[in-house]
C-alpha cells in the first residue's frame, strides 16, 4: 500500500499534463494508466495547438484556451530542460482554409463573433493573394483562409513521452497496466486496482473514455462519448507547408498528417476507405501537390466528447479531494492543465474561471 | 560485396548519376546497383544516414531511389529497363522537384 499526494487516474494527455504539474510543484504523484487495451485518444492525437475556433458561445473557453497557448512555450521548454525530449512546438500561427464562398462567410461570421463574446487575438480573414503568399502551393478552389497567429501545433507522442519522463524525474510513479476497480472515500482516498490499493489525499479522474464509469465513484459526473476520427499520413517530405491548418499539418520531420473527419459511430477504431478518400480529396483540394506523396501510414482513433464540446473540470461535491478533467484538446491544453490546472488541484480549489467547467451544466432538462 | 552467378540473360545499359551501368534483363534497379558495387542508395530523412537495400522484395522501404525522375520508388521493385535513368536520394522527396542530389562521394561504387 503506498501513499501519495494526489493519484491521476489515466495516463494519456490530460492525466499527464496534471502529474506532471502537481510532481514539479514538489507533490508525491502516482499516474495510472490502464494499458494498451484503452483508447488511448493521446496515441491518435493530430497534434494541433488551435485556439482560433475554440469557444464559441462559451468565452471561459475560449479564455483557457488562450491561456493553454500562452502557457505552452513554458511547457515545452521546462520539459526539454528536464527530459531532453523536444516536443517540437511550433506556433507561427494557423490556417483555417476556407473551401468555397459559403465557407469563407461562415467563418468570417464565427471569427467576428468570437471577438465580440471573447476579446479579439488577431484572427483575420485573408485571401487568395495573401494566402497564396503564406502557403505557395495552394490550391486555385481555396477561396481564402481565417488566420489566427497564436495558433501553433507539436508533437503528441513526445509530448506524451516527455511528461511521464518528466513524472518519474520529479520522483512520481508512472503506473502502467493499472485497470481501477474501485475508489472509496473516508476523508482521504483509496484507489483498489485488483489486489493493490493506493492512497491520496486527492484523485484527478482524467480517463478519457473510462471517465465516465470512475467518476461516479467520487460524486462526479463525466458523460463523454466518443467521436472517431481517421487520419492520414504521408511519407517525409522536404518543407511544403510552414503553418498548422486544421486539415493538414506538417510535422517537424517532415510527415504530412490529414485528418479531421468526424463520424458518431461508438466504440469503433477502424479505418474506411470512404473516409480515407475524403480526406485524401479535400487534402488534395487544398495543396494538389501531395498528389505526388506516398501514404505511410492511416489509423483512425477516439475523441473524448462531452455533449457541449468543451471541457470538464470540477470537484466533486460530496468526495472533496476528487477532481474531473477532460477535453478533446489534449495537445491544446496541456500548457493550461500542467502549469494552472495542477497547481489548483493542490491548493484544493479550482478558481473561479473553471466555474463554467462544472458538468452540472449537463443537467438542465431540455425546453 | 555482391558478385553474380553465371547468368545467360541479355545485358542492358541503364544510367546512374550519369555513369552507365549493365544490368541483366529482368532485375531489379536494386539487384543491379548492388551487382554493380553501389553501397549507399539513399540518406535518410532525419539524421542523413547511408541506406542500402535490405529486405530486397517490398517491405524494408531502404532502398527508395529517384527513378526516372520519380523520388521515393523502392529499387527493389522496379525493374531495370535501358536507358532508365538512376539517381541516388538524400534527404526527404521534394514534391516540387527532383530529390536533393548527392554533393560527396557517400555512396560510391566499392
Amino acid at each position: 500500500m503506498r501513499a501519495y499526494d494526489l493519484i491521476v487516474i489515466g495516463g494519456g494527455l490530460v492525466g499527464g499534463a496534471v502529474a506532471w504539474g502537481a510532481a514539479r510543484l514538489g507533490a508525491s504523484v502516482a499516474l495510472l494508466d490502464e494499458g494498451d487495451v484503452a483508447f488511448r485518444a493521446a496515441r491518435g492525437n493530430f497534434g494541433l495547438v488551435w485556439v482560433q475556433s475554440k469557444g464559441a458561445g462559451m468565452p471561459p473557453y475560449a479564455h483557457w484556451t488562450r491561456r493553454s497557448a500562452e502557457l505552452w512555450p513554458e511547457l515545452a521548454g521546462s520539459l526539454a530542460e528536464a527530459t531532453g525530449v523536444d516536443v517540437a512546438l511550433r506556433q507561427n500561427g494557423g490556417l483555417a482554409f476556407c473551401f468555397s464562398e459559403t465557407e469563407y462567410q461562415a467563418r468570417e461570421d464565427l471569427i467576428a463573433r468570437m471577438h465580440n463574446e471573447s476579446g479579439g487575438i488577431g484572427t483575420r480573414m485573408i485571401g487568395r493573394a495573401e494566402l497564396r503568399a503564406m502557403v505557395p502551393g495552394i490550391g486555385d478552389s481555396i477561396v481564402g483562409a481565417a488566420f489566427c497567429p497564436v495558433d501553433g501545433h507539436a508533437n503528441p507522442l513526445k509530448l506524451l513521452r516527455s511528461l511521464q519522463a518528466g513524472l518519474a524525474g520529479f520522483g512520481g510513479d508512472y503506473l502502467p497496466g493499472r485497470t481501477v476497480d474501485a475508489i472509496d472515500y473516508d476523508g482521504g482516498f483509496t484507489v483498489r486496482v485488483g489486489a493493490e490499493r493506493f492512497l491520496a489525499k486527492r484523485v484527478v479522474i482524467a480517463a478519457g473514455l473510462g471517465s465516465r464509469r470512475l467518476a461516479p465513484m467520487v460524486g462526479l459526473s463525466m458523460p463523454v462519448s466518443p467521436l472517431k476520427g481517421q487520419i492520414v499520413v504521408t511519407e517525409r517530405l522536404a518543407p511544403l507547408l510552414d503553418y498548422a491548418t486544421h486539415v493538414v499539418r506538417q510535422t517537424d520531420e517532415g510527415s504530412v498528417m490529414m485528418g479531421d473527419s468526424q463520424e458518431d459511430v461508438g466504440f469503433d477504431i477502424r479505418t474506411t476507405t470512404p473516409i480515407m478518400r475524403d480526406i485524401a480529396a479535400r487534402n488534395l483540394a487544398a495543396l494538389p501537390a501531395l498528389r505526388d506523396a506516398n501514404v505511410v501510414r492511416v489509423w483512425a482513433a477516439l475523441r473524448v466528447m462531452t455533449p457541449d464540446g468543451c471541457p470538464i473540470y470540477e470537484q466533486s461535491a460530496t468526495h472533496p479531494g476528487a477532481f474531473s478533467a477532460t477535453c478533446h484538446s489534449g495537445v491544446t491544453l496541456a500548457g493550461a492543465h500542467a502549469l494552472a490546472l495542477a497547481p489548483a488541484v493542490m491548493a484544493d480549489e479550482l478558481p473561479a474561471s473553471l466555474a463554467a467547467f462544472n458538468a452540472g451544466r449537463f443537467d438542465v432538462p431540455p425546453a | 560485396m555482391f558478385r553474380r552467378l553465371e547468368d545467360p540473360r541479355a545485358e542492358i545499359e541503364f544510367d546512374f548519376e550519369g555513369r552507365a551501368v549493365t544490368a541483366r534483363e529482368g532485375e531489379s534497379v536494386a539487384a543491379a546497383l548492388l551487382a554493380a558495387g553501389l553501397r549507399g542508395f539513399r540518406a535518410t530523412a532525419i539524421s542523413g544516414a547511408s541506406r542500402a537495400p535490405w529486405c530486397m522484395m517490398g517491405v524494408c522501404f531502404d532502398c527508395l531511389m529517384e527513378i526516372d525522375g520519380v523520388a521515393s520508388r523502392q529499387a527493389c521493385m522496379v525493374t531495370v529497363t535501358r536507358g532508365m535513368q538512376v539517381r541516388r536520394q538524400r534527404g526527404a522527396k521534394a514534391l516540387d522537384g527532383a530529390a536533393a542530389p548527392f554533393d560527396d562521394d557517400e555512396g560510391e561504387f566499392a
